[in-house]
């Protein structure tokens, strides 16, 4: 057998196409497809019709609702990732096995039971919901508190876990060299930490912020469903869906998957210009 | 004690994520556990072993298998092209398998209802092959497939890239057959990411639910997955139900992904 036909990317022949057409056509049909069929159905009611179903009031406050909670989940997500990241790697304390398995916990619980333990929480009817609502005047659920919370939750391990990898192999002289200068650890870490990290901070945060933007499960159960106080886009979707607003439906889908699209590219980039200075 | 901590700053940025972790995850994870069992065991026991969470449980069970199956052998497929064979469109293949982790569930059941709906491009043609795929199982299977699809692409391609091409050449140049060499001395090394790519898979097929609401409607009895039960119970108000069956699901979750993950550390030491 010649040795080419399995040595590096190019195999000649047919068999490369025997892999690579069930391949593509699979990737196509399952992801190209349907995405193609909601930007056709989008532009329905062409361009104008897109921007009028936005700006519906129920809609643009939808649309708004989710913008705001993702954005302040990201910024609350970035700084304590970077913090529970820095504390897993630099530091050694009893607990500290746990404290690393439950940063994956997100991950693999449903987000739907997510919401569900959010409302047992810290709904109306437990005593922490009752005091932080009577005490303070805080309500966290079926209001906007709540869906930063839920976001926070199924974000959590994003930036922890981008941040990690790349904190370990992060070389410790350096930051020796900074204390034995005199440098203070806050502003070694600023100096000399905090520029090598921005690049995956970045793009984990993006991630997370992607991934919040079109969240659902946990949001309908702690926001509920009501219009231009507590529904964020995806759940408006549903509820277009379920009246037959198709146009206004579409119009909502196009934007999230165009967020999608454009927040996904932004962290590839990022990712890939800090690969590319790093090689050189 | 051992630690290495040195100063009150190191202390307080401890303590810091301690409580934070502690509010944002454990404490939720606490009053889930503590909410199923404080109707009693016997009411617990009774939800559990209703008639239609078990028929939703089972439909549940059904379509994360066979996307399961699926996913394993397409999945597995697609990350030995993408990281094997260069070819003209490569990088928006690569860009698609992300769109999955960031796309609203709602939005891809929305979409495969445009396609299998009534009004839908593809609805004729489904109606004229008398198969129901919108508010029937196999579009909910088709929207499970969708969410789940990056999963096992991104677990097996940094598997395939590690790969030993030398044993490959050794086994070629020794006269093995292509499917001798793929099953002999490829698919040993790849078994470990195969069996942990499924678990995630399966972990996320189960918890399935804006997508599979939208495109299944959810209705008790032929398409109610186990999520859709809870969601339908909360709404009832049979709080117990959703509560039993939330912790059930959970726990379960988590313990295939702390299975896997066992694995993957045992399989990297030996």
């Amino acid at each position: 057998m010649d040795l080419t036909l399995i040595q590096g990317g190019r195999k000649t022949g047919l068999s490369k196409w025997f892999l690579r057409v069930p391949a593509l056509l699979y990737v196509t049909l399952m992801i190209l497809v349907p995405l193609i069929v909601i930007v056709e159905d989008g532009f329905r009611a062409g361009l104008s019709g897109l921007i009028h179903q936005i700006s519906v009031p129920i809609a643009q406050h939808a649309i708004l609702l989710t913008l705001w909670t993702a954005a302040l989940m990201t910024l609350i997500n970035a700084i304590m990732g970077l913090a529970t990241a820095y504390v897993l790697v630099r530091y050694e304390f009893p607990g500290k096995q746990l404290l690393n398995a439950i940063v994956d916990l997100p991950l693999s619980i449903p987000t739907l039971v997510t919401g569900v333990m959010l409302v047992m929480l810290y709904g109306p009817q437990s005593a922490l919901g009752a005091f932080l609502s009577e005490k303070i005047g805080l309500d966290i659920i079926f209001a906007p508190p709540g869906i930063v919370v839920a976001l926070l939750f199924i974000s959590f391990p994003f930036v922890v876990r981008t941040i990690q990898p790349v904190l370990m192999n992060l070389d410790l002289t350096q930051e020796e060299a900074a204390a034995t200068l005199g440098a203070k650890p806050w502003y070694t870490f600023r100096k000399v930490v905090l520029p090598t990290l921005l690049p995956p901070l970045l793009s984990g945060s993006l991630l997370s912020f992607s991934r919040a933007v079109g969240e659902f499960g946990a949001v309908v159960i702690v926001a509920g469903n009501i219009p231009l106080k507590t529904q964020t886009a995806a759940v408006y979707v549903l509820g277009a869906v379920e009246s037959e607003n198709r146009l206004g439906a579409s119009a909502v889908s196009l934007l999230l998957l165009t967020i999608a699209i454009l927040v996904l590219m932004t962290a590839n980039g990022i990712q890939k210009a800090w690969e590319n200075r790093h090689e050189n | 004690m051992k630690t290495n901590i040195r100063g009150w700053g190191g202390w307080l940025l401890l303590a810091l994520v301690v409580v934070y972790v502690g509010f944002l995850i454990a404490a939720p994870i606490g009053s889930l556990v503590n909410g199923a069992f404080t109707s009693g065991l016997s009411e617990a026991w009774q939800s559990l072993t209703s008639e239609p969470f078990l028929q939703s449980v089972w439909l549940s069970i059904r379509i994360a298998v066979v996307v399961v199956l699926v996913q394993a052998i397409f999945g597995s497929l697609t990350a030995w092209v993408l990281t094997r064979q260069d070819f003209f469109g490569k990088a928006l293949i690569n860009g698609l398998l992300d769109i999955p982790f960031a796309l609203s569930p709602v939005v891809v059941g929305y979409m495969l209802l445009l396609l299998f709906g009534r009004n839908g491009i593809l609805g004729p043609l489904m109606e004229s092959l008398n198969i129901q795929v919108a508010f029937a199982v196999p579009g909910m299977f088709l929207a499970t497939l969708f969410v789940s699809l990056p999963f096992m692409v991104r677990e097996m391609t940094p598997v395939i890239q590690q790969l030993d091409f030398s044993q490959e050449s050794a086994a070629a140049t020794l006269g093995a057959s292509k499917w001798r060499i793929f099953w002999q001395v490829i698919f040993p090394q790849l078994k470990t990411a195969l069996i942990y790519g499924m678990t995630l898979t399966f972990a996320r097929a189960l918890g399935e639910f804006g997508a599979v609401l939208v495109i299944g409607g959810g209705v008790q009895g032929r398409t109610e997955t186990a999520t859709l039960y809870i969601f339908r119970s909360l709404d009832e108000r049979q709080y117990t139900d959703a509560y039993v069956a939330a912790i059930v699901l959970g726990c379960f979750s988590v313990m295939l992904v702390l299975l896997a993950d066992a694995l993957k550390r045992k399989r990297s030491q030996d």
